[in-house]
């Protein structure tokens, strides 16, 4: 009797465990913050695009963990209820944990309704002109990267 | 010799004046009015600068908490062999703010005690760098003002996080001291840790990151910095605004007790020098 007690003991903890990993796989503790704005902290989202400099990557729950840093682009959040949200980053960085746990900095980030197409067209086409008149080394990698960043700007107000 | 015995005794004849004339109070009065209204308005523009910066403070801890992340879940230590160290002071250039500047220039000057040959200093904020030149200049390698006056932003920051990177300082660790905002009436001194590329490369759990270059790391530890030192400075420029707000009460507070002492002399010599003319007009009249 008391054996087969301790056996039920044993299978429900073990019922439990396993319940509570898999609670555990299916979360992903997701943080996206930028230097204007905090959109998600701590939360649970079903899956994330991210454009990065090594390809563009999706995350999802149990990701394997690394590093990457973010190019200029559209973040795309699957959230729980389904609903997808699009942010777009100039830059920053993806971490994803051992634990699960995903964190995006960025310099600055807004959703992509709030940007306008012809300011951002505006700009694309002032960058250039900034590149054509760079004197020197330094001058000419900042406004490649702004061309860039708008280059993306326009892309994602389309 | 005789001169000087007459020099001291007329310096000691200024010296014992006894009573204070009734200009001397009022001129006394008016000066501690106008200090205390000094000190109220600084309260005022600070606590309504102090809101300010606790409503972004929130905005920016899970940056903060986030780029800290990684260095703890990736169990990152000091490599060993490399002794080199790099510390980062966060204060401003601005005083009148109770002990925010001392605290951490107290924890790092402790640290220098113990080894000033392998650490070296970036001062943020002229405070820190006015209390560590004194003993430790040559310890300093960078100083960078005009912070306080505006709301730190992620701009300075990126360009701090620049200027440290560009130094060509090799350091193995390094830690950037800050206050950390706990509430309107306290802050903490705390330290984040900083990691070079190095010390990350041959931590033992980086091999469970998948597809890293050294370039990635690279550039993901200076945009950490750069989120870093964003974050410590708004901490800093919160706990430093709770703080002179707490400053400027206080000052308030004690310049009010003062005044209510010296209106009390004022008046009571007030009193003495009538009663002296009255009793000198009427001794007068009755010596007549």
């Amino acid at each position: 009797m008391a054996a087969m007690r301790s056996m039920s003991r044993l299978l429900t903890s073990r019922a439990l465990n396993t319940t509570i990993r898999r609670g555990y796989a299916e979360e992903m503790n997701f943080t996206f913050a930028a230097g204007n704005q905090v959109f998600y902290d701590g939360k649970s989202v079903k899956q994330v695009d991210v454009p990065s400099f090594s390809g563009s990557f999706g995350i999802l729950p149990k990701h394997v963990p690394t590093l990457a840093v973010l190019k200029p682009g559209v973040v795309s959040v699957y959230e729980e209820d389904g609903g997808v949200k699009k942010i777009f980053v100039s830059s920053g960085t993806v971490t994803i944990n051992e634990d699960s746990s995903v964190q995006i900095l960025a310099e600055e980030a807004h959703p992509i309704e709030n940007i306008d197409a012809s300011a951002a067209r505006e700009l694309l086409t002032k960058s250039q002109s900034q590149l054509s008149s760079a004197a020197n080394d330094q001058a000419k990698a900042e406004a490649e990267i702004a061309i860039e960043v708008s280059e993306a700007l326009v892309k994602a107000a389309e | 010799m005789l001169g000087k015995a007459v020099v001291q005794n007329a310096f000691f004849g200024q010296q014992q004046r006894g009573m204070a004339t009734l200009k001397a109070i009022s001129m006394r009065l008016k000066s501690v009015k106008n200090i205390q209204k000094i000190t109220q308005s600084m309260k005022m523009v600070s606590a309504a600068k102090y809101a300010r910066a606790e409503r972004e403070l929130k905005q920016v801890r899970p940056i903060g908490n986030g780029a800290k992340q990684f260095y703890e879940q990736a169990e990152i230590a000091p490599p060993e062999d490399v002794p080199q160290k790099l510390v980062i002071a966060i204060t401003s250039d601005r005083g009148l703010c109770g002990a925010v500047h001392t605290s951490v220039a107290r924890h790092i000057r402790t640290e220098l005690a113990k080894d000033d040959q392998n650490i070296k200093v970036v001062c943020v904020g002229d405070k820190s760098k006015a209390i560590l030149s004194r003993i430790y200049g040559k310890n300093i390698i960078l100083a960078c003002n005009e912070i306080g006056r505006l709301p730190p932003t992620f701009g300075d920051a990126s360009k701090l996080a620049d200027a440290v990177l560009k130094s060509e300082y090799k350091f193995g660790s390094g830690e950037i001291v800050y206050n950390r905002f706990k509430s309107v009436v306290s802050y903490q001194t705390s330290i984040l840790p900083v990691y070079s590329l190095q010390s990350v490369a041959a931590s033992p759990k980086l091999s469970i990151y998948d597809s890293l270059d050294d370039e990635v790391i690279q550039s993901y530890l200076e945009f950490s910095l750069a989120s870093l030192l964003f974050y410590s400075m708004k901490e800093g420029a919160c706990s430093e605004q709770s703080s002179r707000m707490t400053a400027m009460d206080n000052a308030s507070k004690n310049a009010g007790e003062m005044i209510d002492k010296l209106t009390l002399t004022f008046n009571r010599t007030r009193q003495a020098v009538i009663t002296r003319e009255l009793i000198e007009i009427i001794s007068g009249a009755s010596a007549l």
